[in-house]
């Protein structure tokens, strides 16, 4: 199956043996459980299975809630307070499917951020990365349209925002919307198709995962040294494990770490990770005060806003997902694990807090100040005054724009009272969240390209082999007794 | 195969098997029609896309917001206050010098393009803001006496024109029809 050297699966009963002959699900299974790992894999591996198990959960607890849903504008958000209050544990199915989507993206971030560090896009990976890219994006769409299902104020009014990005598109865009909400706005066709595609997508994300690992058992994990395990079988197994027990094992405790932050979720604080305004039936007139997506779209979010031009706006959201596609031709380096590459580490790391912000940046009102200085006028007890206080401010040379008037109440006094507030300078989380693109988009483009040609990087060990016993004899030593185990650790 | 078939000279079995690809692509394009199709917008849709709003009994200063194809419309009999502070603009203060009237797609932003009735008293518009799609409160709300969008602060006149924040269009005025008394919202789907 794969290019690494394994033992060939031998039937030894006779019942084994006859199946074999005829379907070969035994020899699958083998190559499964023996498939050489590299014996150097890190915790920040762990997470391929953990979203396996996302997958499943997704798919099974979707499966028992849509026998309870009713996809329709009328029914839908009571047919889920039906499930919240009436089905057999249905607050539990709903809490694990919807705080899932939360937890199968925290794995998946963590996932795509350990392939960007030790550079698992490089070849001979680029289409297993690029499938990934797929999953990711099908995960996200799968993710958007079951948020729209409950048919609350956010699911309203997000998909009008994210459905109107289409509209951007020029000449086509109308139409593309009309296409896909089945009218002119959000209503019952856009809800009932969304219910039948939210249920379609998992299995496409389910056949892709299975092409994503086949693409693996091909050309091998990577390792946190990048070399690659050696193809001679006597050195493969001096550089792996067999997946069964080892990985089985660690992996398993991985997921039972994550099923513990998963729990304390859905059990401690199942709305958490939501909107509040999503428990308020959709109202096509009325729209929420500020509407924000799902916590895992927000760095998306912030990109789309940080420009002013609605075109450029969804170009730049749609190209910072399509730029990870072509990562594997962008990054110029020759030395695929960031662990030996001092310089492209402090980028990395820099990349990694530029996303975390964007994230921070999409959460906020674009307009609202970080920091700046402003200076509020004494009180004037009538408009009239006020007023004049800001011509006059104006007349010094302050721009209108910079002058915000505001009414208050003394509620002990009963009276009203004015003042006017100047901003001098102000930074606004869109400044910050056009840095931070900027930034983002560079590191793709321009840093990862560049910084290939110029950097040196540190030599890399010779086998997994060599790096691993280095590794554990550099412990040894560093204990005073060499065998003697350190209660620290 | 492919070098095979450059050393002859073509065959009938090309020409076949050519025509059979070449058929097998239309039928195949064919049977994906219906199913794209079938998203846009159905029978049941499309006979909501015009209505007829009496508007006899709203009284000066009043507004109403009517549904049509899912969305607000807004229909404000507008006082000679509101009348007098829009026409009073200068069109180049605008940032959107277009009227946004689909009854009229070349004409300038003026009130009296925006307006309909004999003198210009009723507005009828879409309630959508043309930032990101929220629904603009009224009466008199924003900086400048008409409308007001709560979600990223976009400000309209008494017009329904775009005067401060994001938004970078007046909000449009759909197709329509007026006799007095019923103002019919004509719009078709142009998909």
């Amino acid at each position: 199956m794969g290019n690494i050297p394994q033992d060939h699966y031998k039937p030894t009963s006779n019942a084994e043996k006859w199946i074999d002959d005829r379907l070969p699900v035994g020899g699958l299974a083998h190559h499964l459980a023996t498939f050489p790992t590299p014996k150097n894999l890190n915790w920040m591996y762990v997470f391929g299975g953990i979203l396996a198990l996302c997958l499943v959960i997704q798919i099974v607890t979707g499966i028992v809630l849509a026998m309870h849903y009713t996809p329709h504008v009328d029914y839908a958000f009571a047919s889920v307070e039906h499930i919240m209050r009436d089905v057999n544990g249905g607050w539990l199915l709903r809490y694990i499917h919807s705080n899932g989507a939360s937890m199968f993206f925290i794995a998946v971030y963590l996932h795509i951020f350990r392939g960007l560090f030790y550079g698992s896009y490089k070849a001979p990976r680029e289409l297993l990365w690029i499938v990934g890219v797929l999953i990711y994006l099908l995960m996200m769409g799968t993710a958007f349209m079951g948020y729209v299902l409950p048919w609350g104020q956010m699911s309203f009014h997000g998909t009008a925002v994210i459905t109107g990005l289409f509209g951007a598109i020029p000449i086509v865009g109308d139409m593309l919307q009309t296409w896909l909400l089945g009218a002119g706005a959000v209503g019952q066709p856009a809800l009932n198709r969304f219910f039948s595609l939210h249920y379609l997508l998992p299995f496409a994300i389910a056949g892709l995962t299975a092409v994503h690992i086949w693409a693996l058992h091909h050309v091998g994990n990577t390792n946190p040294t990048g070399v690659e395990v050696r193809r001679d079988p006597a050195k493969t197994k001096k550089d792996t494990v067999p997946f069964n027990p080892f990985y089985t094992v660690k992996d398993l405790f991985a997921i039972v770490v994550f099923l513990i932050l998963f729990a304390a979720f859905v059990f401690f604080m199942p709305n958490y990770l939501g909107h509040p305004d999503n428990y308020i039936p959709a109202d096509p007139l009325k729209t929420p005060s500020h509407i924000v997506p799902e916590w895992y779209f927000l760095p998306f979010y912030a990109i789309l806003r940080s420009i002013p031009d609605k075109l450029f706006g969804v170009i730049a959201m749609f190209g910072a997902i399509a730029v990870l596609a072509v990562l594997p031709w962008l990054d110029t380096s020759r030395t695929r694990s960031g662990t030996y590459r001092p310089v492209f580490k402090q980028f990395f790391w820099l990349f990694v807090i530029c996303c975390i912000g964007l994230g921070w940046v999409g959460a906020k009102n674009p307009d609202d100040v970080i920091f700046g200085s402003t200076t509020v006028s004494e009180h004037y007890a009538t408009e009239d005054e006020v007023l004049a206080e800001q011509d006059r401010l104006i007349a010094e040379g302050a721009s209108p724009s910079s002058l915000v008037v505001v009414q208050h109440v003394d509620i002990e006094a009963h009276k009203a009272y004015w003042d006017v507030t100047q901003t001098h300078f102000a930074f606004r989380y869109i400044h910050l969240g056009q840095l931070l693109t900027v930034y983002y988009f560079a590191y793709f483009l321009l840093i990862l390209p560049m910084l290939g040609l110029v950097e040196r990087s540190r030599e890399t060990p010779e086998s997994i082999e060599a790096a691993f016993a280095a590794k554990h004899s550099k412990k040894a030593s560093a204990t005073p007794g060499g065998a003697v185990a350190t209660p620290a650790e | 195969m492919a070098k095979a078939h450059s050393d002859h000279e073509s065959t009938r079995r090309d020409f076949l098997f050519i025509a059979t690809g070449a058929t097998g692509a239309v039928i195949a394009g064919s049977a994906v029609w219906p199913l794209i199709d079938q998203m846009n917008p159905d029978a049941s849709v499309l006979a909501l896309a015009s209505i007829d709003v009496d508007v006899s009994g709203v009284e000066e200063g009043q507004q109403i917001t009517v549904m049509w194809r899912g969305k607000p419309v807004f229909i404000r009999k507008r006082t000679a206050d509101e009348i007098a502070t829009a026409r009073d603009v200068s069109i180049d203060l605008l940032p959107d010098g277009n009227a946004r009237n689909a009854n009229d797609p070349d004409a300038k932003a003026d009130d009296a393009d925006r307006s309909f009735g004999e003198n210009g008293e009723w507005m009828v518009m879409v309630g959508v803001c043309t930032h990101l799609g929220c629904v603009p409160i009224g009466d008199g709300a924003g900086d400048f006496g008409g409308w007001y969008c709560p979600c990223h602060g976009s400000h309209y006149d008494t017009a329904g024109r775009i005067r401060k924040g994001p938004a970078p269009q007046n909000l449009p005025i759909p197709e329509i029809a007026f006799d007095g008394d019923v103002i019919s919202i004509l719009n078709e789907y142009k998909a």
